[in-house]
């Protein structure tokens, strides 16, 4: 009781430098948050993949397509449920900065959709289904034609609004643009045949997790010493191969990260360091009276994780509506922008650390002053 | 009777820059239970030296120092310290109390490593402060109490846990002299009427008349006591 009484009175001693350190601290813990969130933001495409799916694309790269009658091939596999093909269309909304994901698929749905719309979306050849986040951000309505400039695939394209789709989880991305691959291949066909009956992936529904490994080598076997060989692996991995193209910048955003918890760890150590030499004369005569080194020691890691607990809480607390605002400026350029679990326990570990690291030479300081040199620095 | 303090041949020295400095020469000297002894001398004589060695928070380099009939100079940090809350109270020069505090709060901080329960312990501090007549200052903090007031408040502290010696270094060094002489006339109270044993470090001679008898130091030898 005494010493919690004495852990927050001391550490109320200075308010204008428990202030400011307690303000870097919420500085920090949210930057750290933000930028542990663009890291998890990257990743998420990955994280929310399916284990029960396999990606099937040219081994060469997957900017060279494969030709569609590998699907039935593939269909025979043993343990292969369905076989879907998905072209990335790389089409332009109005304005080249306007970037959205659209994928030319065969209909299979993995997202929540009504019924009604789902079955209006197959109907329609023209029809496509877009996510909320998508949707939200365009204001795309049920309906609504839009018109997209092909990159790949020549033309202007108009696409009717069928259905908008939600994740399953906060995790799903739905920034997403997916239209009927028959549409595209037809359409194709009479435009630009040489880019007809191509396919950029097909997506492997198996039904045994556990055999994803076996199942992608009896896929790829197929195809050996073709004129397209093919590399199949699980969604995942896919997804991380994508990823891994960028990763130096996320290794350096991760570094920055945790830069920023150093910097705040000196500061913090700096403002306990003048804390425990001005106070060098009391803890002597607290030793004097018969206090034992464990008191000063609680005293001053009690004062240190006080203020560095305090701080990173307003910082955890101020991540998420600054986030959710980043979200909103960000658009759809990070399908899923969520602050995680991890994050916060992350951050709320760099809080402990941070506090107790700060508390660290102080306490020894304070536990090996001889009393008589200590009682010399009042007066 | 035996001698509270019992002091032979005792010797310290302090190491300054690789030098061997020495402050304290073969002291010989017996405290009597229940007296008030003044000890005076020129500045850096080393009187403060030799109460910290009495008071246990310093150690010397060889001689024999005994206090209430146990050898200190044997005792490791931590059964010092123990010995200390029990049986040392002290009294500093510029008070020493934690500002953050009340003076309720200080005079309570020796009872915090006593085994006594919260209401024990306010009876003792309400009796304490009462003696020191602050009885109606108690929930004041140092900044809010005068000099006199928060000597006072620091010899609550010192008596709260009945100890054996009272060790005071200056205790009017940095008062005026209307106060001055109010806390000299609180310690006389204390040895007469509580029987503490006092030992007072001064280079006042007001403040040493109030003593039973004075004992000098000059360059770290005892000189031989007179009134
Ligand atoms: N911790 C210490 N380290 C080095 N020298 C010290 C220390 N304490 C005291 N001294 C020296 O010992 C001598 C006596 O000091 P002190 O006992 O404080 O004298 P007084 O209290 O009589 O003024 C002085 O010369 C002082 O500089
Ligand atoms: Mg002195």
């Amino acid at each position: 009781m005494h010493l919690i009484k004495l852990i927050f009175r001391n550490a109320l001693r200075h308010k204008l430098r428990t202030g400011l350190t307690m303000l870097g601290l919420v500085v920090a813990i949210l930057s750290f948050g933000l930028l542990q969130t663009v890291v998890d933001a990257w990743y998420a495409g990955a994280e929310g993949a399916a284990p029960n799916r396999l990606i099937t694309r040219n081994a060469v790269s997957l900017m060279v397509p494969l030709p569609v009658h590998y699907r039935d091939k593939i269909r025979s596999v043993d343990g292969v449920q369905a076989v879907a093909a998905a072209n990335w269309f790389a089409g332009v909304y109005q304005d080249p900065k306007n970037f959205f994901p659209q994928f030319a698929v065969e209909p299979a749905s993995e997202y929540r959709i009504p019924d009604a719309q789902f079955r209006a979306f197959t109907r329609d050849r023209k029809g496509a289904l877009v996510g909320r986040k998508l949707a939200q951000t365009y204001g795309f309505r049920i309906g609504d034609m839009v018109p997209i400039k092909g990159t790949i695939f020549p033309g202007t394209w108009t696409f009717v609004v069928r259905g908008i789709y939600d994740g399953a989880d906060a995790k799903t991305d739905t920034s997403q643009f997916f239209f009927h691959w028959d549409y595209l291949n037809e359409t194709v066909k009479s435009r630009t045949p040489i880019l007809a009956n191509k396919i950029g992936i097909f997506i492997v529904q198996i039904a045994d997790v556990d055999r994803a490994a076996e199942i992608s080598e009896e896929i790829d076997a197929l195809f050996k010493n073709s004129p397209a060989e093919t590399l199949t692996e699980t969604e995942k991995a896919f997804q991380i191969g994508f990823v891994k193209q960028t990763e130096a910048i996320l290794i350096a955003v991760r570094l920055v990260s945790f830069l920023v918890i150093f910097i705040i760890l000196a500061v913090m150590a700096n403002t306990m360091a003048m804390t425990a030499r001005e106070r060098l004369g009391e803890y002597a005569t607290l030793k004097a009276l018969g206090f034992g080194g464990g008191f000063l020691a609680a005293m001053i890691f009690g004062e240190s994780l006080a203020i560095a607990l305090t701080g990173s809480l307003v910082g955890v607390v101020c991540t998420f509506p600054v986030a959710a605002w980043f979200a909103a400026q960000m658009g759809t350029l990070f399908p899923v922008f969520e602050v995680s679990r991890e994050t916060v326990m992350l951050q709320s570990a760099c809080a402990v650390a941070v506090g107790a690291a700060a508390a660290l030479l102080p306490a020894r300081r304070a536990i090996r002053v001889r009393i008589v040199d200590g009682l010399r620095a009042i007066g | 009777m035996q001698p509270i303090v019992e002091i032979h041949d005792l010797s310290k020295s302090y190491r300054r820059g690789g030098q061997i400095v020495p402050v304290l020469s073969d002291i010989d000297l017996d405290i009597a239970r229940g007296d008030f002894i003044g000890l005076m001398g020129p500045s850096g004589s080393g009187k403060s030296t030799l109460l910290n060695l009495i008071a246990g928070i310093d150690k010397p380099d060889s001689g024999i120092l005994r206090v209430g009939g146990v050898d200190i100079t044997v005792l490791s940090e931590s059964q010092l310290a123990d010995w200390r809350a029990e049986h040392v109270g002290f009294i500093f020069q510029f008070y020493n109390l934690i500002p953050v505090l009340t003076a309720f709060e200080n005079a309570e901080l020796p009872l915090l490593l006593t085994s006594l329960s919260t209401r024990e312990r306010r009876q003792h501090v309400e009796a304490a402060l009462n003696m020191v007549g602050l009885a109606d200052r108690m929930e004041h903090y140092p900044s809010e109490l005068s000099g006199g007031q928060q000597q006072r408040v620091a010899i609550a502290r010192a008596i709260i846990s009945d100890p054996t010696i009272l060790v005071a270094d200056e205790p009017t060094g940095d008062l005026d002299r209307v106060s001055a002489e109010e806390i000299l006339t609180l310690m006389e109270r204390l040895n007469d009427e509580l029987g503490k044993t006092i030992i007072m470090v001064t280079h006042d001679p007001h403040a040493a008349q109030r003593a039973h008898s004075i004992k000098r130091l000059d360059k770290g030898v005892l000189q031989d006591g007179e009134r």
